[in-house]
């Protein structure tokens, strides 16, 4: 059995039909075809899978995709207009906060939700952002200075 | 999962859970279950994330605070309201899982999934709330709370609203390996009204992760009343009497039974803070 869902994926609109027990994940990687979203640990432990559902960030291997009907997603493939890198992708890339690249989508997704509800984040305040996005290459340091770097850049084209 | 029904109203959904169907609101416990393999999706999923009657979080005529029961962790962190009248509610869901998994997870899931180790039980039981269920039942937390896993609730009844009346100032403290994506090792909230001669009139203190279920310590309670701060050393060596704590692949039970009176102190001071503030 299936059923309808409705959702708005990185601003386009999509109409899909999917099973009860499908998760977000599977539906974005398989039936939108984003893949973007990693599935890592499968049981929101690592946040390889996160998205941003209507702003605020949710480990979309452990939601059921029903529940997002008539929302709005916004996977790391929706947070550049796809030419250019924006702010704080270019800071993860300078600081090497990047380098298998497992758990970047997850951590520009997570770093995008501070960053537009906290402009100017103290580093306590991106490690707590971060929490429940692992890296296993970084020691997360080149990370969240990233992340920083990126609030002051973000910052100045405020001012 | 053979099926899947969001019903848009408590009225639609209750037949729905009296025929055996599963009530799931964020998932976090049961979706996260099925993923990690523990144990599958229910065959009939009732999804509540339609049901805004449910949601909010406001204070009532009487003063009480009055939550939703599909308002998530990140609802109550964020509120202005319970930070400054109801702290260690706040204190608890701060601490839940990471942002994503407090931005899902609902206060109704946390109760009813009745975990020992809940953050928000100790909480509740020291500012005394009760649940209202969909079939007009109120429940005190204590009432609703009957083992690991296990609630008073009956099939096809869900919780509602969780109301909690005005009370005094309150804390909530976890012992932690790490800060974030953790779960209670040993927990405890206290709630504390002090004079103006900084005698205690009123204390409550209960206890997560060291029995079947989140708990008051009473003999704990007894030791405060009337007296001063000075004796939260000494009243928090009584808690361990309403401890039962078991072994496993988080702590021994010695040691949760040997961290008991530190966890307990650190919130008595805490909330006494607070009340001076």
């Amino acid at each position: 059995v299936t059923y309808p869902l409705v959702l708005t994926v990185d601003g386009v609109a999509y109409s899909l039909a999917v099973d009860g027990g499908r998760t977000l994940l599977a539906a974005l990687r398989e039936d939108v075809g984003v893949t973007g979203p990693k599935e890592g640990c499968d049981d929101s432990e690592c946040g390889a899978c996160m998205v941003l559902l209507d702003g605020r960030p949710v480990n979309s291997c452990s939601f059921l995709a029903l529940q997002a009907d008539g929302r709005e997603v916004t996977t790391v493939q929706g947070l550049s207009d796809g030419s250019e890198p924006g702010p704080l992708q270019r800071a993860f890339v300078r600081t090497g906060g990047i380098q298998c690249g497992f758990c970047t989508p997850g951590m520009l997704v997570s770093a995008t939700a501070l960053l537009n509800e906290s402009p100017n984040p103290t580093e306590d305040q991106v490690r707590l952002a971060l929490a429940g996005n692992l890296c296993r290459c970084t020691g997360y340091g080149k990370i969240v200075e990233a992340v920083l770097i990126a609030a002051a850049e973000l910052g100045e084209d405020r001012v | 999962v053979t099926t899947f029904v969001a019903p848009a109203t408590v009225a639609e959904a209750l037949p729905l859970l009296a025929a055996g169907g599963t009530a799931v609101a964020g998932g976090t416990d049961l979706v996260v279950a099925a993923r990690s393999g523990r144990r599958a999706l229910p065959p009939a999923v009732v999804s509540l994330h339609r049901l805004d009657e449910l949601r909010g979080i406001e204070r009532s005529g009487d003063g009480s605070l009055r939550i939703g029961a599909l308002s998530t962790h990140a609802d109550l962190e964020r509120s202005g309201l319970v930070r400054s009248g109801w702290p260690a509610l706040a204190d608890a869901a701060v601490l839940v899982g990471s942002p994503a998994t407090r931005n899902v997870g609902t206060v109704g899931g946390n109760l009813a999934n009745a975990s020992p180790a809940m953050e928000l039980g100790a909480p509740l039981l020291v500012h005394q709330a009760r649940v209202e269920t969909s079939g007009g039942r109120r429940l005190g937390i204590e009432e609703l709370l009957v083992g690991p896993g296990r609630t008073a609730l009956e099939p096809g009844e869900l919780i509602a609203h969780v109301v909690v009346p005005a009370s005094a100032a309150s804390a909530y403290v976890r012992l932690e390996y790490r800060r974030a994506m953790e779960i209670a090792v040993v927990g405890a909230a206290a709630a504390l009204a002090v004079d103006e001669a900084g005698r205690i009139e009123e204390a409550r203190v209960a206890l997560t992760a060291v029995a079947p279920t989140c708990v008051r310590a009473p003999a704990v309670e007894a030791a405060l009343r009337e007296a001063t701060a000075a004796v939260f050393g000494d009243a928090a060596e009584l808690a361990a009497e309403a401890a039962s704590p078991i072994s496993d692949v988080r702590a021994s039970d010695r040691y949760r039974r040997a961290q008991i009176a530190v966890i307990v102190r650190r919130a008595l001071e805490l909330a006494h803070e607070r009340v001076c503030m």
